[in-house]
């Protein structure tokens, strides 16, 4: 087999897309697909242009009263006591509830798809305990017959609090004398399994180590070790948290929320109200955007304990601030970064020292920092210490590649920065060091066949990087970054109906056009059009065990279901035909053009067996169940033109262009949706998103209007460059697409401003005030 | 709470009364009075443009207007904006272009790119991105928006 460097590749528009969405094709060899890769309109596409879709805060149910729940104004403080009794007294309040009204519970570790929780801690982030570790920590709730009474109410709660200092910076809450904000917080050291004995903000260190570092760093020409630094930020998903709980007499619980996860939803509440799981219904509403922020519960339980004391339907919302103030965000980090490489361009070693905040409670996304810091690349010799570290800010939850587009921001800009000293073609040295399979990272694990250096290769090949970028101020920078990918659960059950067409239910709620994602894998194999295909996303009572829509998971595993509930129904369909004409089922083949075949010239098409089902034994329902192992990893390139204001240091993105291996794209309006959302959002993360804190732990900017996420008048044309690499644990190849994008950005755009100004940034956000300081010092 | 008040308006063209207290926004009273959900919230401030709604010809963010105000005008929702037989040529551009992921902003966009449609029936991009920079949207990176509002231009003056 020729080597990947002897392939030819070309870039051509992906059909059906505008002049901006194309593609990486590679002489002779072009997917074959009736359905897939095609841009068919999504199936719940009208509802949503029509304002019909049912999101989480849209539903009404007889008796409905609204709550409101009080927080907390400290960022650390010790509840010395809290009195309702004012509040219950109001007309109209039906229900008060703390913390004292939930059972408690123990220190036991969750699984939520997405990270890890502890149900002690997850309890006192619902409803604050014994103390307060933020701005905006929920502290009690009413419910009440309108959202206005239960608000006046609220305000009746006192409580009353023993302010402590807060610590909100990694490197000061990691310091001896820094206040503890968990006094059962012990330091976890992973992988070897060891347990700190004194209390601490230190939650966990990750090791990792391959190779001899220090022979590599000896062996190599140039060592670069940069220190950086990211703040805070959010999800910032448009439609804010909402969850409404009804609780039973006969003791079921029934809550409506938006979530990534409505089986994470039935879990977490039934572990925070000590119920069993099947006692607890989760009906997933249309939900308006998450990225990883609405895995976890906030209102969920609130809302049922609201429900029991009484005995109606409660509904909780939260406002703009409290969705800034009290869920999400991804952490601000701190991190060192050593890259050695020899003469001719060649990593020797890497070596990286990641401090992240966990936010209140432990839990950052430390773990898969240290995993993808070196990713991309091939490092014979790497040492890696990570920490996750607790500071008086909202409990970090994932934010789409959590952990990745810090380290990206460290790994690529240092590369970049050895480009530079070398002499060395960014995209030279990228297809020299790429990652390839069979490669092992720092971490341990081996790559399977991966598509980092096909996207490098379409860089070099693109119509943006061979297009010269000219006048003063102005430069390009590339950076590349990876993303694990997920398989797990999921289950889809398809049932055929008289008209030949086909109802498909599935567990995975449907953030981005899942519903026609998976659709249409089932319509390709069955050899029907996506259009005779209904997807519908049902409750937790209605399907199997499906994992969270997240880790880029859905497409490609749902998608797997999908495809396993199509073979059955084949199967299925060629018993039946079997029947009709007296022969064997083995004698019966389902073909292609959703023709079954079987002896002597016999045919029957799918649409006219489907009108025989109840002569043959009745409907025919498939089932496909799945836990996935086979995700692909997936890379992603970014080239980025900016023009830097010399006068007030705003930075302007020209051109941007998004390059990703998504395995194979099943609908590549989608696929290019993801790529160009992805990096939107990394962008606004590069320039613009951060938390601001005053000294006394109190968020500022709470808003859509202080923290300014990018507008349309922000961004310019995003185009996409789809690399197909497939994944062979797939049978169309799917990788998954969602996450990648937002990893490249702030290092792309880090690396553009330094071509453009020879000003090199290492802090985000790089805002104008930053940028235009680091121009006045290099002036200066 | 303060003593309501009867509000005549109209509403995608049909006669509407309704209560509501002084305290109670646009927003709020669509929503929870008169069951016109299309119309989202997604900040209450008047920063994310979900909740936008045609009132008296303008685009307005809903969550900033008191319903009170709405006394004798004359307000457009997204209910209103798919003729009978069909959808309307922005709908259709938005459905053609995947100019929606999880659709919270697509009613807000719709209501926006309706009014400046009306008002300048070719728009240049760059005015497409200046008239809807009031209305955030987290997923799409607005790229697939743009398109969708140019094929809705088209659809338009042809």
């Amino acid at each position: 087999m020729a080597t990947v460097e002897d392939r030819q590749f070309r870039v051509e528009p992906f059909p059906g897309g505008t002049p901006g969405n194309q593609r990486l094709v590679e002489e002779g060899r072009l997917p074959d697909y009736d359905v897939v890769g095609t841009r068919p309109i999504r199936h719940d596409g009208t509802d949503k242009v029509t304002g019909r879709a049912r999101y989480g805060a849209d539903i009404k149910l007889s008796g409905l009263l609204q709550g409101y729940v009080l927080r907390s104004p400290h960022a650390h403080a010790r509840i010395v006591s809290i009195d309702t009794s004012k509040a219950a007294e109001v007309p109209g309040v039906h229900a008060v509830c703390t913390n004292a009204d939930m059972p408690s519970a123990d220190h036991r570790a969750g699984d939520l798809g997405e990270g890890i929780v502890d149900w002690y801690h997850l309890n006192q982030n619902v409803l604050a305990n014994d103390k307060v570790l933020y701005t905006g920590h929920a502290v009690a709730a009413v419910a009440a017959d309108s959202v206005h009474i239960a608000e006046e109410a609220a305000r009746l709660i006192e409580v009353e609090y023993e302010v402590l200092p807060p610590v909100l910076d990694v490197r000061e809450a990691r310091g001896a004398d820094a206040p503890v904000l968990n006094d059962d917080v012990r330091t976890d050291l992973q992988p070897a399994g060891e347990t700190g004995d004194t209390p601490t903000n230190v939650a966990k260190h990750f090791h990792y180590e391959k190779g001899d570092v220090d022979a590599g760093f000896a062996a190599a020409e140039l060592v670069i070790e940069r220190e950086f630094t990211t703040e805070t930020v959010h999800q910032g998903y448009i439609e804010p948290h909402t969850a409404t709980a009804f609780w039973s007499p006969d003791g079921k619980i029934t809550v409506w929320t938006s979530t990534q996860g409505s089986f994470m939803i039935r879990m977490q509440v039934a572990e925070l109200l000590d119920v069993p799981i099947s006692k607890v219904k989760v009906v997933p509403m249309e939900i308006g955007g998450g990225f990883g922020g609405k895995i976890a519960v906030y209102l969920q339980p609130v809302a049922a304990v609201l429900s029991k004391l009484s005995g109606r339907p409660v509904k909780l919302n939260m406002d703009r601030s409290n969705v800034f103030d009290a869920t999400g965000p991804t952490p601000g980090s701190y991190m060192k970064v050593k890259i050695g490489v020899d003469a001719e361009g060649k990593i020797t070693a890497g070596e990286a020292e990641l401090l992240f905040e966990a936010g209140a409670f432990p839990g950052s996304p430390i773990n898969p920092g240290c995993m993808c810091v070196f990713a991309c690349y091939d490092v014979p010799n790497g040492r890696i210490d990570g920490y996750d570290i607790c500071v008086n800010k909202p409990r970090t939850n994932a934010y789409r590649a959590p952990g990745s587009t810090h380290v990206a921001l460290a790994t690529e800009t240092i590369v970049d920065e050895i480009c530079e000293a070398q002499g060395i073609c960014p995209v030279e040295f990228r297809l020299k060091n790429a990652v390839k399979e069979g490669d092992e990272r720092v971490d341990g694990v081996t790559y399977p066949p991966v598509g980092m250096w096909e996207t490098i290769k379409a860089v070099e090949l693109s119509d943006h990087w061979q297009s010269p970028l000219e006048g003063p101020n102005r430069g390009r920078g590339i950076a590349s970054g990876f993303w694990f990918n997920f398989g797990g659960n999921s289950v889809v059950a398809a049932t055929v109906n008289e008209d030949g067409t086909v109802s498909l239910i599935e567990g995975s709620t449907d953030i981005g056009g899942s519903r026609a994602s998976v659709a249409m894998q089932l319509a390709e194999i069955l050899g029907i059009a996506a259009e005779d295909v209904t997807p519908t996303v049902v409750d937790t009572d209605s399907i199997g065990h499906t994992d969270v829509t997240g880790g880029s998971r859905t497409c490609h595993a749902t998608g797997l279901a999908a495809i396993k509930a199509a073979e059955d129904i084949q199967a299925q369909l060629c018993q039946r035909a079997a029947m009709l004409w007296d022969v064997e089922s083995e004698q019966v083949e389902y073909g292609d053009g959703a023709t079954l075949t079987g002896p002597e010239g016999k045919t029957i098409s799918f649409q006219e067996i489907a009108g025989k089902l109840t002569q043959t034994g009745g409907p025919v329902v498939g089932r496909g169940s799945v836990n996935a192992d086979k995700h692909g990893g997936a890379f992603g390139t970014h080239i980025a033109d900016v023009e830097v204001d010399p006068d007030t240091g705003k930075v302007q993105v020209l051109r941007y262009t998004v390059v990703q291996d998504v395995g194979t794209a099943i609908h590549p309006s989608y696929v290019e949706g993801q790529m160009q959302g992805g990096a939107a959002q990394g962008i606004g993360w590069a320039l613009n998103e951060e938390y601001h804190y005053g000294d006394d732990g109190r968020l500022h900017n709470a808003s859509f209007l202080d923290y300014r996420i990018p507008t349309c008048y922000d961004l310019p044309d995003i185009e996409t460059i789809i690399v197909e690499v497939p994944n062979p644990g797939h049978p169309f190849g799917v990788r998954g697409v969602g996450e990648v994008p937002i990893v490249p950005p702030p290092a792309a755009m880090a690396n553009a401003i330094f071509r453009a100004t020879g000003v090199r940034m290492r802090s985000l956000p790089m805002s104008p005030p930053k940028v235009l300081h680091e121009l006045l010092s290099s002036d200066g | 709470m303060a003593k309501q008040r009867i509000v005549s308006t109209s509403i995608n063209g049909n006669p509407v009364e309704f209560l509501a207290a002084p305290r109670q926004t646009l927003l709020e009273v669509l929503r929870d009075n008169l069951d016109l959900i299309g119309t989202k919230e997604g900040c209450s401030n008047g920063n994310c443009g979900a909740c936008t709604v045609i009132f008296n010809g303008r685009p307005v963010d809903s969550c900033l207007v008191l319903a009170v105000e709405a006394e004798g005008g004359e307000l457009e929702t997204i209910e209103g904006v798919a003729p009978t037989d069909g959808l309307h040529v922005i709908q259709d551009a938005f459905l053609g272009q995947a100019a929606l992921q999880c659709g919270i902003c697509t009613p807000g966009f719709i209501m926006s790119t309706k009014a400046l449609l009306e008002e300048n029936a070719s728009p240049s991009e760059d005015e497409i991105r200046f008239h809807l920079a009031g209305n955030l949207c987290r997923c799409t990176g607005y790229d697939k928006i743009v398109r969708a509002v140019q094929q809705a231009a088209e659809g338009v003056t042809n």
